[in-house]
């Protein structure tokens, strides 16, 4: 099995964090994984995106022009990359920017309110967490104690706050998201 | 019969290319004269440039490096940071230094690299014929500016001495000449106040030589001399420019 | 234990932990990530890095470097390999070892900063002034170069030569699961040419300039053995399904890795296609093409340039065999997909059969 993702959005929304976090999951979940960043005049403008591409083979490229999955945390990037999901793929917006009227009909939306869900929690800051979280269960690219495993080694043991709030912001988005 | 006048030991058993007149064989023996003198035969690497002074390495008998044309101070660079107990300086002519190795000089300087250049001002491009240098004179003819240089095409004299002191990485500049007996002692002396800051690791150095070009300046040996003290030091005045001891 | 690196940091990484002692860089993208990873890195471990005002500054420290003895590299991209060539000349010409890193990206001029194997001619031919050669290291994946880092170190010891690190933006800007188990404390070399202060020895001279024309003759007939030399010994590559393949793909580096996915793809479809992936550009593994010759008649190269590895390949083939092309300079990096179209296309064109 292959899967690959464009995380998207401003830069700023976490947008290679949730990308890179996934994918250090992924590696210790002991699947091949690439990271590719978006670099260079690229990132001008203030959009960043990056392609997660995990497998249980060796990967060939670690771009996908067929992504079978997109997470789009503003309406430029949902307007540009819910073109290239290939046919049957799902796309994760974030609903409190995006608006996802001209959606694709061959795809599968999945909206989350993140401000609303993160107010919960008394910050913003996690908003990508969240999504993150939703995302996991929607794609079961990896499973959800991988990922709250590889927390505390992202982000340093001695860090237990942080983890914490990380980890409530995965589960949020983890349990808003109907089997 | 006591000798009075000899080979410096720093210096290998050989003849001089230069041509007759010519200031380079002074400096060479300058410069190996203080090494001796200091005791840093064993210390002393040298980078040699592309000029009339690229030979040096048959004359000096001290561990030499060759450089590509004007990145001298760029190499030195490289030994120092890596031997910072040698005692490394570049020699280098004006177009060597002051045209295609700008950059590398300049920024040599600017970092304070723990180097000393000497570099040798005399007006034209020696080894290859007597081409315009940025130091050559305004008016002053030479193969590619047959008909004097004119500042509107050419630009002006370029005062390295004057341009480095603003680099706050610099700590001692002179400009001096050998030209005559007098103008050599003092030479002789701002070579090795340059080393001797070096060592003390008080920063970039850089001794500016005067140097005669009979050959390119179409002039005699002696009438070259003159003409330092004459035309030449009226654009390159002599002395120290910049000192931080 | 494995972590995500990119393959700049990664690269930095291992050449720090190969022995490298100074680093000399001038930014450019897509390689930036290595000079600031060895800004923070060389620093912290006591080791020279400068960030040089040029390319050329940049090289010719290396040069400085090396003649002392000490493991030196620098790294850049298309724009400012030019600008290094210079130094490597001089650096080939004085029998001095450097490792040299090029994250190649589109060009020719400016370009693009876009991943591209468009410097593949530059590399393998020398690149600066003179009869020259550089070994050219390729490698695929970031775990590679984690192999390749200390071997390129050893060989520009070894045979105190400039070695090239032939990467392209992608390899640079991409993380993968990466450790350095594989790197062992770097070798001792002998180094009885290195300029330290003449100190109880009589003093070295390490210089290019041979006016003497009989002497400069002879000084690159000697190079040429060591050439030779290495053409016998040093020559390194992959091969991927070739035992029953009736097309063999010619592919490096990235490339190799998108003609990889695209073989995989084939295969499924009972197309039997393998691949040859030079390791080292130069020398090129032309002796395994020589031998697939005499049983495969359809090569196929693929390679992100308008044509430059077709080139050894076809000196490699001397007209044997039928040599198909696939090239996308500029920069675009195709999909395995795409690939697989278009080699399948060209299966069938040649087989004669008819594309089901
Ligand atoms: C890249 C490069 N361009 C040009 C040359 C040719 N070249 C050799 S020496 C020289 C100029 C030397 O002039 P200068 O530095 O003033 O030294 P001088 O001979 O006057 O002492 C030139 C242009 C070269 N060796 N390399
Ligand atoms: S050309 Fe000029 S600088 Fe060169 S050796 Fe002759 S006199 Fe000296
Ligand atoms: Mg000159």
């Amino acid at each position: 099995m292959m899967t690959r993702t464009i995380f998207s959005g401003f830069g700023g929304q976490g947008v290679l964090s949730m990308g890179f976090t996934l994918a250090n999951a992924a590696m210790l979940e002991g699947k091949y994984v690439t990271y590719l960043p978006s670099y260079g005049v690229e990132v001008r403008g203030g959009t960043a995106n990056c392609t997660v591409v995990v497998s249980d083979e060796e990967i060939a490229s670690p771009v996908a022009s067929e992504p079978e999955f997109v997470v789009a945390m503003n309406q430029p990037s949902f307007n540009r990359f819910q073109n290239i999901l290939s046919s049957g793929g799902l796309i994760c917006v974030n609903a409190s920017l995006v608006n996802t009227d001209s959606v694709r009909m061959d795809i599968e939306l999945l909206s989350i309110p993140t401000s609303e869900l993160a107010e919960k929690l008394g910050t913003i800051k996690v908003g990508n967490m969240i999504i993150l979280g939703a995302f996991i269960k929607a794609s079961g690219i990896i499973s959800f104690d991988a990922m709250i495993k590889n927390l505390a080694e992202l982000l340093g043991e001695g860090k237990s706050k942080l983890i914490k709030l990380n980890k409530e912001a995965l589960e949020m988005g983890f349990d808003y998201v109907k089997e | 019969m006591k000798k009075i006048y000899t080979r410096p030991k720093t210096m290998k058993e050989a003849h001089f290319h230069y041509c007759p007149g010519c200031g380079h064989g002074i400096i060479n023996r300058l410069l190996m004269e203080v090494v001796e003198e200091m005791g840093l035969r064993d210390k002393a690497i040298c980078v040699a440039p592309a000029g009339c002074g690229m030979l040096l390495y048959n004359y000096f008998d001290i561990d030499t490096l060759e450089s590509a044309h004007g990145r001298g101070a760029a190499v030195a660079t490289g030994i120092k940071r890596v031997r910072p107990e040698n005692l490394v300086f570049s020699y280098q002519g004006d177009g060597d230094l002051a045209a295609i190795g700008t950059a590398e000089g300049f920024h040599a300087a600017n970092r304070g690299e723990q180097i000393t250049v000497i570099f040798v001002n005399n007006g034209v491009y020696g080894m290859t014929g007597g081409q315009m240098a940025p130091t050559t004179l305004t008016n002053q003819v030479t193969t590619t500016t047959p008909n004097g240089r004119d500042p509107i095409l050419a630009g002006h004299p370029v005062r390295i001495c004057e341009v480095f002191s603003m680099l706050d990485g610099t700590t001692y500049l002179e400009r001096v000449a050998v030209n005559k007996p007098a103008a050599v002692v003092k030479a002789k002396k701002a070579i090795k106040k340059a080393f001797q800051y070096q060592l003390d690791g008080k920063g970039f150095s850089l001794v500016e030589i005067l140097s005669p070009c009979p050959t390119n300046w179409k002039m005699g040996p002696l009438e070259s001399c003159r003409w330092i003290d004459d035309v030449m030091t009226k654009q390159f005045p002599l002395g120290v420019v910049k000192d931080i001891p | 234990m494995k972590k995500l690196m990119s393959g700049n940091a990664a690269l930095g990484e291992a050449a720090i932990l190969s022995g490298c002692m100074c680093y000399f860089g001038y930014p450019i993208t897509p390689q930036n990530e290595l000079t600031e990873y060895m800004a923070k890195r060389m620093n912290e471990l006591g080791r020279v890095f400068i960030q040089s005002e040029s390319e050329i500054a940049a090289i010719n420290m290396v040069l400085g470097a090396s003649a002392t003895g000490a493991r030196a590299m620098t790294s850049s991209s298309s724009p400012g390999m030019s600008l290094k060539q210079e130094g490597i000349s001089y650096l080939a010409a004085d029998e001095l070892p450097a490792v040299v890193v090029d994250m190649v990206r589109g060009g020719p001029g400016m370009g693009n900063i876009s991943p591209a194997q468009s410097d593949y001619l530059q590399a393998t031919r020398g690149g600066g002034h003179g009869d020259y050669k550089t070994i050219v290291l390729a490698p695929g994946s970031v775990q590679e170069l984690t192999e390749i880092v200390p071997l390129a170190f050893d060989l520009a010891d070894q045979y105190r030569n400039p070695v090239i690190i032939l990467g392209d933006g992608m390899l640079g800007q991409m993380m993968e699961p990466v450790d350095f188990d594989n790197i062992k404390p770097p070798k001792e070399y002998p180094k009885d040419y290195v300029l330290t202060g003449a100190e109880g020895r009589p003093s070295r001279m390490i210089r290019s300039l041979l006016f003497d024309t009989k002497e400069e003759e002879e000084h690159n007939w000697k190079l040429v053995r060591k050439y030779h030399r290495m053409q016998q010994n040093e020559i390194r590559y992959e091969t991927f399904l070739i035992d029953d393949a009736e097309m063999v793909v010619v592919a490096y580096g990235i490339g190799a890795r998108i003609a990889r996915g695209a073989i995989k793809r084939l295969r499924q479809d009972n197309i039997k296609v393998g691949m040859v992936r030079p390791i080292t550009a130069w020398p090129f593994p032309a002796p395994i093409l020589q031998e697939l010759a005499k049983t495969v008649h359809e090569f196929f190269v693929f390679e992100m340039s308008a044509g430059q590895l077709i080139e050894d390949v076809r000196l490699a083939l001397a007209g044997q065999g039928h040599i198909h092309f696939y090239g996308r300079p500029g920069g675009v990096v195709p999909t395995p997909v795409e690939l697989y179209r278009i080699i399948g296309r060209h299966y069938y064109m040649a087989s004669g059969r008819k594309q089901p």
